[in-house]
Formats: C-alpha cells, structure tokens, sequence
C-alpha cells in the first residue's frame, strides 16, 4: 500500500510521455490527461483518509533505506496538500478544453500541464530536500513553459521576470543546499531534524534564515513578492488560475515543513514572521486596491492571503498551525475559482479592465453568482469558507495574545472586501457594454461557455461545501498541525528510531 | 586549495549577482550562469576533504560521491533553464528587436497616473481638487 504514494508523481510523468506521443489528435491528449488527473485525485482523497487513520505512509525509491535514499512521504499535511492540489489542477484542466485559448492554440500544452502536476505532488511528497530542490525545478521548468506558450510581447516581457526571479531562488537553494551538506552530511529531512539542532547557533540561523528567503521568493512573501502582479496576469486564464492556486502555496508548504521539521523548536523565528506576515497582508492588499484590471487585482490579493498562511505559522501553536492549514486548503480554491471567474468576465466583456466593461450582473447573472460566492469568501464574509479559516486564524493569535497582527489581519478583510466590491462596482453593475463599446457575449442558457462556467461553479460548490464540513475539517487540520509541532514522530516514521 | 575555491565561489557569486542586475537581457543570462556555476562550486566544496581517489583505493578509503551527484544533477537542470531563457531572449528579440527588460507597463500607468494627481494637487495650494480622490476606478483609456 505504500508504494501506491509513488503514483501521483509517476503517473502524470507517464501521461505527459503518452500526450507526446499522441500529439497529433488534441481529443487523444485530452483523454489522457484527464484521466490522468482524475485517477490522481482519486488516489489523493484516498490517502487523505488512509493518512488519518493509519498513520503516515512512507517508501523509499529504489528500496534503499533512508536517509541515503530518496524518500517519499504522505503524512496528514502533504496528503491533505496533494488532494486539494489534485482537485484543482483536474477543474483547471476541465476549464482549459472548454476555453480552448491555451489548449488549443499549442500542441505542447497537455503534456507541461500534467509534468506540472507530477512537480506539484513530488514537492508535497518529498522527504528528501535536495529531491524538494528537483521538484521545484520540475514545476517551475513546467511552469516556465506555460507562462510563455502563446509567445506574444507581453508574455515573453513577464515570462523574464519570472524566469529569472526563479532561477536566482533556485541557486540560493543550491546554496542552501551545499551548505546544509556540508554541516550535517545528509539531506534527508528527517534526518536533518535532529542534526540541525547540533550545529553551533550562528550556523543554524543562517541556514533557517537562507530557507525563509529561498521559499518566500516563492511564496511572494514581503518584501520578495514584486516579480508575482507583474508576471501571473499576463498567461492565459486557466494558467494564471493553477498557478495563483498552487504554485505559491508549495512555497509556503515548504516554509511551513521546514520551519516546523528542520529548524529545532528553539530557533523558530516566530516574531520575524509575524512581522512579515503582516507587512506581507497590508502591501498587498493595498496593491490590490490601487489595480484597475480584474487579474492584477487578483494577483496581488495573491500576496495578501500568503500573509494570512505565514501568520498561522508564526504562531507556533497547534491552532495556529490549524488554521494556516485551513486558509491554505480554503485559498487554493477560492483563489482557482476567481481567475476561473476572471477569465470568464474577460471571455464575456473582451477585456479585464473595470473602465472598459460593466453590467455583467444584468445580463449575465450566473457569472455574477461564480464571481459573488468566492469573493465574499476571500473577503472572510459569513457563511462561505473564508470565514471559517479567518476566525481559526485569529482565535489561534488572540489565543497567543499577539492582538497587532490580529489588529492587521481583520483591517485587510476589510480592504479585501472593499477591493471585492471595486470589482463587483466596475465589472458588473452599471450600463451593460463590453470592451470597445461592444456587446456582452452572451452564449446560451448559463450566458457564459458551458464546460467552462460548470468547471467554475464545481469549485465554488466545493468552497461551499468546505465551509459546511468545517468541522471535521478543522479537526483534521489540527490533528496534522500536531504532527507538525512533533516532529519527533515524522523522523520516527522515516528513519524508523 | 580550499580557500582558493572559496574565493573563487564568492567571486563568482558578486559578478553574477553584478550582472543579474542589468537591464540588457543578454548580461543577465551570463549573470544567471555565474550564479549557477558558483552554487555548483558550493555544492562540490561540500565533499569535504580533497584529493581522495573517486573510487575505493587500497586503503578502502574515498571521496564522497553524494556532493557530485548532486552537482551533476544540478548542472543539468542551470544548464536546460538557461537554455530555455536563451530561446525566450531570441523571441524578446523577434518580437520587440530589443533585448532590454522592460518595465511593467501597467506598473507604470497607475504610477505616471499618481504622479498626475500630484501635480494637480501642488498646482492647487488649498489643496481641494476632486482630481486627487475618486480616481481609483478609472483608467486613461
């Protein structure tokens, strides 16, 4: 049964290959892809409740035992991640046949999505940081390509920056990496745990200090977050979709895994996040509110809500943690469903920009609905799920009695909701017209593309239901969050003592 | 020899991060190289001693062969990215005949439009424009 947590990265690796190979047929490579995605989901729930009730599973590749192998571990969090991750990545693709922008125009797309996919899960999966350091690079070469796929001005001008602001992290990862080895002679995550604590102090602070910057460049953390507005807006929509829900949240899974596995308890440098949470919140909500384009409002909202996860973790306290866990699972979806929405306000109105389009409400109110029930739960609004994850959050901090950063944390709801409503204000009320001066396009009974807009709504369901199930749910998140403040028992797990 | 290449790993890491500052295209990707090359160098120093045989000699005693796998790997990944943003800077060229980043266009239109309103706002000393508020859902079309 362990072995079976190799298959979320093995099999859309294998698919990618057979999308290649039947290049030539665009429904072939669609079939393959989304049954792909779809057994991957599958597998991922269902190690979600094998996880819960059986404890962590672990293999080693190759059958050499750990630490000198490669190690691949699913324990509550990285299950939890990879089954969010899963869900997500198969509605996204949904969305992309449906839109046909992206998918259509380039043979190339199915196969990057899915090495995408295996490069998300092997980075939730890893155990081993050098092998974490791979994954990113798989995910991020994946993401490289799907950033600049359809080759026009803007996208190359934006892919730079991506590329570039990538790269740098990668190397100061190597760094990290060399540095690791070089102190403590392995880089086995569980191994490390305790040997990190071993080394003399300035040592250890600069190795959790060379991790937070590494990860915060990909998590878009204050002050490192300016290369995300600048380059996300520019892909196609379900691209920007899948990577404003997943690719920075492996940044903060591997700020959350390393803070809590690697760095000894004595270390944490909890007041420094929570001052870069906070400051991470504020900036970005504030470059939210001055954007005038539906997605670069979206991106930067992107920055705020990392906040939100970082200030979790900087509790250091197991409901802290829980509710990091929740805003994770919470935005992952709620943001998707956004910049799903947003690709279809642009799909009906021609344009982005809030000057140019208005009146969507009238004649297109399912679009109204997809784009309301998301952006109320991004702003924390009850019942949706914002709401559930936000009160997790600043119980756990009022709890700690850390009462500025909770201060913070509700001050950007409301910023949030006020920059909700300048999109609701500019896209959909007022006199109906489109880019140009234009007509809505209006398509048949749901108004909007239909596989796309039941791509959306499935999504937003799925926030709903998160918010119903909160219970449970957040029983769960505490349950991994404890794991996570033990790390005795991961190491136990891995290495067996 | 260790403080050699220690030298020459900070050497490497200032002129690529020198170079990854510039604004022409073609610098930053030699600067991206360095930078590699310099974690790479990193990464082989971390075998710890040197001048031991690369396989188990008479004495059963040899160099440890993790550090280079793990170069290796890492040498191929620099290498295929760099050759990907080679091939993106050949289509900043096809495309804008120009191999300088640019600036953030969108960046640079609420910007020049801030900077607007505070011209409107100096010109006007009593400081009651309506020009300086209620801008934030309007854009110069």
């Amino acid at each position: 049964m362990n072995d079976l947590i190799v298959l979320p990265v093995a099999l859309p690796l294998l698919g990618a290959a057979v999308c290649i190979l039947v290049g030539k047929s665009r429904t072939a490579q669609r079939f393959v892809s989304i049954t792909t995605l779809v057994v991957v989901a599958a597998i991922a729930v269902w190690m979600v409740v094998d996880v819960d009730a059986n404890g962590t599973l672990v293999t080693q590749a190759g059958g050499w035992p750990a630490p000198v192998g490669i190690t691949l571990v699913a324990d509550r969090f990285a299950a939890m991640m990879l089954a969010v991750s899963a869900i997500v990545l198969l509605a996204v693709l949904v969305y992309a046949v449906g839109q046909r922008e992206a998918e259509g125009n380039h043979v190339g797309f199915h196969p990057v999505y899915l090495v995408l996919a295996a490069g998300v899960a092997s980075s939730f999966l890893t155990g081993d940081l050098f092998n974490l350091f791979v994954s990113f690079e798989v995910m991020l070469t994946a993401s490289y390509v799907l950033i600049t796929l359809g080759g026009s001005k803007a996208q190359v001008r934006a892919g730079m920056t991506y590329v570039v602001i990538s790269l740098l992290a990668s190397t100061l990862f190597l760094a990290a990496l060399a540095i690791t080895y070089m102190a403590t002679g392995t880089v086995n995550m569980a191994d490390l745990s305790g040997r990190i604590a071993e080394l003399p102090e300035g040592l250890r602070s600069a190795l959790g200090l060379l991790l937070i910057v590494v990860f915060g460049i990909k998590a878009a953390l204050f002050p490192l977050y300016f290369w995300l507005p600048d380059s996300y807006p520019t892909a196609p929509s379900p691209v920007t979709a899948v990577f404003a829900g997943l690719l920075t949240k492996v940044g903060v899974y591997a700020i959350i895994r390393s803070q809590t596995l690697l760095i000894p308890a004595a270390d944490r440098a909890g007041t420094v996040l929570l001052v870069v949470a906070a400051l991470t919140m504020l900036v970005g909500v504030f470059g939210a509110i001055s954007q005038n384009d539906v997605k670069r409002v979206l991106s930067f909202h992107i920055v705020s809500q990392i906040g939100y996860m970082i200030m979790g973790l900087g509790l250091f306290t197991v409901a802290g943690l829980a509710g990091a866990l929740l805003y994770i699972i919470h935005h992952i979806i709620v943001k998707t469903t956004l910049f799903l929405t947003s690709g279809l306000i642009e799909h009906a109105g021609g344009t982005g920009r809030l000057a140019r389009i208005g009146g969507i409400a009238r004649r297109l109110p399912v679009l109204a609905a997809l784009f309301v029930i998301p952006a109320l739960s991004l702003a924390g609004i009850p019942p949706f799920s914002g709401f559930v994850a936000k009160l997790a959050l600043v119980s756990a901090g009022l709890d700690t009695g850390e009462y500025a950063v909770v201060a913070i944390s509700l001050l950007v709801s409301l910023l949030t909701l006020f920059s909700m409503t300048k999109i609701w204000a500019g896209a959909f009320w007022g006199e109906s017209h489109g880019d140009n001066g234009k007509e809505l396009i209006v398509e048949g009974r749901l108004g909007t593309p239909r596989v796309m807009t039941l791509a959306t709504a499935s999504l937003a369901v799925l926030s709903i239901a998160i918010a119903l199930a909160s219970g449970p749910l957040y029983r769960f998140s505490e349950r991994a969050a404890d794991d996570l403040l033990h790390p005795a028992r991961y190491v136990m797990e891995v290495l067996g003592r | 020899m260790s403080l050699l290449l220690a030298f020459c790993t900070a050497a490497l890491f200032s002129f690529g991060t020198y170079l990854v500052l510039q604004r022409r295209l073609s610098r930053i990707v030699i600067g991206v190289g360095l930078l590699g090359h310099a974690a790479n160098l990193m990464l082989l120093l971390s075998a710890g001693e040197r001048g031991r045989p690369v396989f188990i000699g008479s004495d059963g005693d040899f160099t440890d062969p993790l550090p280079q796998a793990l170069a290796l790997t890492a040498i191929v990944i620099t290498f295929g990215v760099t050759v990907f943003l080679l091939a993106l800077a050949y289509r900043s060229w096809v495309v804008s005949h120009d191999d300088e980043v640019e600036d953030d266009v969108e960046d640079r239109l609420i910007a020049s439009r801030l900077a607007a309103d505070g011209a409107t706002a100096e010109a006007d000393p009593t400081g009651e424009t309506t020009g300086s508020t209620g801008h934030v859902g309007e854009v110069p079309s």
